[in-house]
């Protein structure tokens, strides 16, 4: 198995030693990058008497953790929080974004150099210079403390705008123009043949966006003050510092946070690589 | 892309009447119109207003006053602002070329392993997955003295004395980089595994054939063929260490950016001065110091990329 998988489609066919302690060593490189997950796992698996025991399969595995801190009703809270506001950014930017770099891929007019560039300009603004601004505006129109709050500022971005941008410019303007011959109106043309055609980006924005979302901390804790308005994030680090040194419930909220996309990109692997690879080229 | 123009022959209304082409403007901004509102609300005006506010003394209480330059004056002569100056670059010196000779040398290898290759990927993409703000938590708890803290408890078996870590004003930095480095390798190697795979086979093959060593095909090839990968790489997470934030808030909840501020971020900094002091004009100064130094970094890049 090893040797014929070795020699199957590889630059150099010639199997050395060399190549067997390249394999060895990275092996232990990936387990050691992982070992803080297992660390956080199986403590989070332990009672408060084993926590000491820094063994990382528990001797007596509990999910009595997990019970107390989920049976609070805090937690799922804020995992609802975090879901609901990442998957509304999520269809926001794949609506919109792909929109616009419809728009500017595939239609002819004036001003539209004027408009990709602005909207690219905005690459160049790090979000840490508008949050003062945002917050602002947050507290002027009663935005602070709500869903609509955390979410605003990220409901476009330029990133996936050019995205979507780059990959609209290598469909073929043929497919589009028999649409418009057939009758279909500019919006069903968009929708209805030119996104089909360019799934693998939909899915690589949506993946970035969510993930950024999920894991977003900055403008979250900015913007929430009440505990039912927490995401994810935020809540798991006020609990943190409620518990103080109770590391056993501490691991178990860091993993009710991490486990649901590691969960995921177990299961999506192949995509979710192949959207990174997609968004880091062409992005 | 040429508009095909063709005439509908129609009876009455102005849109029928229309030609395809000035129909297709009509449908572009159409398009446009509420991406364009919110670029303007949501993105420019803020950007104005945060240069607006950095020439002001405005606080949550007192409304806004022009005060000139002042704010940039007391960042100057302030000398919290060069400490926090001196550790984000500090991240971004360290954090980068780390994590780059790093995630370059697993990708080399890893491009070449065919066997359990996806699993081997996996494991170290996992951590690019994580929360920041969680993994902070784990690495803090990694750190603390024994017999609770792992990283303590390894090297007290080897026999090496107790480390400080958090606690200590020259090991807290490096400390508190190490999860950041950590999460960002899983993306980096994917994106060398991309750019290595874009590289054409035939190259490799001639060079072989040319008997070049594996070293100078490396650095003849490999490396010259990766640049514009390198390059993205290296803007990508220096525009990411110069905002760390998440981990240094999390790792040290009692005295975020401590201890005697020797692990403080600018980002850290801007949050303190706006949402513990409510300086808010203040901030923005320090706000618009950041833009510039991100400013400086991209130009850098665009000339980089150029030169290629």
């Amino acid at each position: 198995m090893t040797d014929a998988a070795f020699s199957q489609g590889l630059p150099m066919p010639r199997i050395r030693p060399g190549r067997i302690v390249a394999w060895t060593l990275l092996l232990i490189g990936g387990v050691i990058m992982v070992t803080p997950l297992l660390f956080m796992l199986s403590t989070s698996l332990k009672d408060a008497s084993q926590v000491y025991d820094l063994r990382v399969i528990p001797e007596a595995p509990t999910l009595d953790n997990y019970i107390e801190i989920l049976g609070d009703g805090r937690f799922t809270r804020w995992f609802l929080n975090s879901a609901i506001v990442a998957a509304i950014v999520t269809l926001s930017n794949v609506f919109f974004d792909s929109l616009v770099g419809y728009t500017l891929a595939k239609f002819r007019f004036r001003g539209r150099y004027i408009v990709f560039i602005a909207i690219l300009s905005t690459l160049m603004i790090p979000t840490e210079m508008l949050v003062l601004p945002w917050y602002l505006m947050a507290s002027q129109f009663g935005w602070l403390d709500s869903y609509w709050g955390i979410m605003f500022p990220g409901m476009m971005t330029a990133f996936g705008t050019f995205l979507m941008k780059q990959f609209f410019e290598s469909v073929p303007d043929d497919f589009l123009e028999a649409a418009r011959i057939d009758g279909l109106n500019e919006f069903t043309i968009w929708w209805k043949i030119a996104m089909p055609l360019v799934t693998p980006a939909l899915s690589a924005l949506a993946i970035f966006t969510f993930l950024g979302n999920w894991t977003a901390f900055f403008w979250p804790l900015i913007v929430t003050t009440s505990a039912d308005l927490y995401t994810l994030p935020v809540g798991l680090s006020s609990f943190a510092v409620e518990q103080s040194i109770q590391w056993e419930k501490i691991m178990t909220g860091a993993s009710i946070a991490t486990l649901p996309t590691l969960i995921v990109f177990l299961l999506l692997q192949r995509y979710i690589v192949r959207g990174v690879m997609l968004a880091g080229l062409k992005g | 892309m040429s508009v095909v123009v063709h005439r509908e022959v129609a009876p009455g209304g102005l849109w029928p009447r229309m030609s395809l082409g000035r129909k297709q403007v009509i449908w572009a901004w159409g398009f446009l119109a509420v991406p364009l509102v919110f670029y303007a609300v949501i993105r420019f005006w803020p950007t104005f207003q945060a240069f607006y506010l950095s020439v002001t003394d405005w606080t949550i209480t007192k409304p806004a006053s022009f005060v000139g330059l002042e704010n940039y004056k007391r960042l100057l002569s302030d000398s919290l602002f060069w400490q926090v100056f001196r550790n984000t670059f500090l991240y971004l010196l360290l954090g980068t070329p780390i994590s780059l000779l790093i995630s370059f040398m697993v990708a080399y290898y890893l491009d070449r392993v065919r066997f359990m290759h996806s699993f081997l990927r996996a494991l170290y993409f996992l951590p690019f997955l994580t929360t920041a703000a969680a993994m902070a938590w784990v690495w803090r708890w990694f750190y603390q003295p024994v017999p609770i803290g792992v990283i303590n408890d390894i090297l007290a078996g080897f026999g090496i004395p107790q480390q400080p870590f958090l606690r200590s004003t020259s090991q807290a930095l490096p400390a508190v980089l190490a999860p950041a480095v950590w999460a960002g390798l899983g993306f980096q190697i994917i994106i060398f595994l991309a750019g290595l795979r874009a590289i054409p086979v035939t190259y490799y093959e001639a060079a072989r054939i040319d008997g070049l060593s594996e070293g100078a095909i490396l650095r003849k090839i490999t490396i010259p063929l990766l640049k514009p990968t390198l390059v993205f790489l290296v803007v990508f997470s220096s525009i990411g260490f110069l905002r760390i934030f998440d981990q240094v808030y999390n790792i040290n909840t009692n005295d975020p950016g401590g201890p005697l501020n020797s692990t403080k971020p600018l980002v850290l900094m801007i949050y303190q001065t706006a949402f513990s002091s409510y300086e808010m004009g203040y901030a923005a100064a320090q706000t618009v110091v950041l833009f510039l130094i991100l400013l400086v970094i991209s130009l850098a890049q665009l000339r980089l990329m150029r030169d290629r």
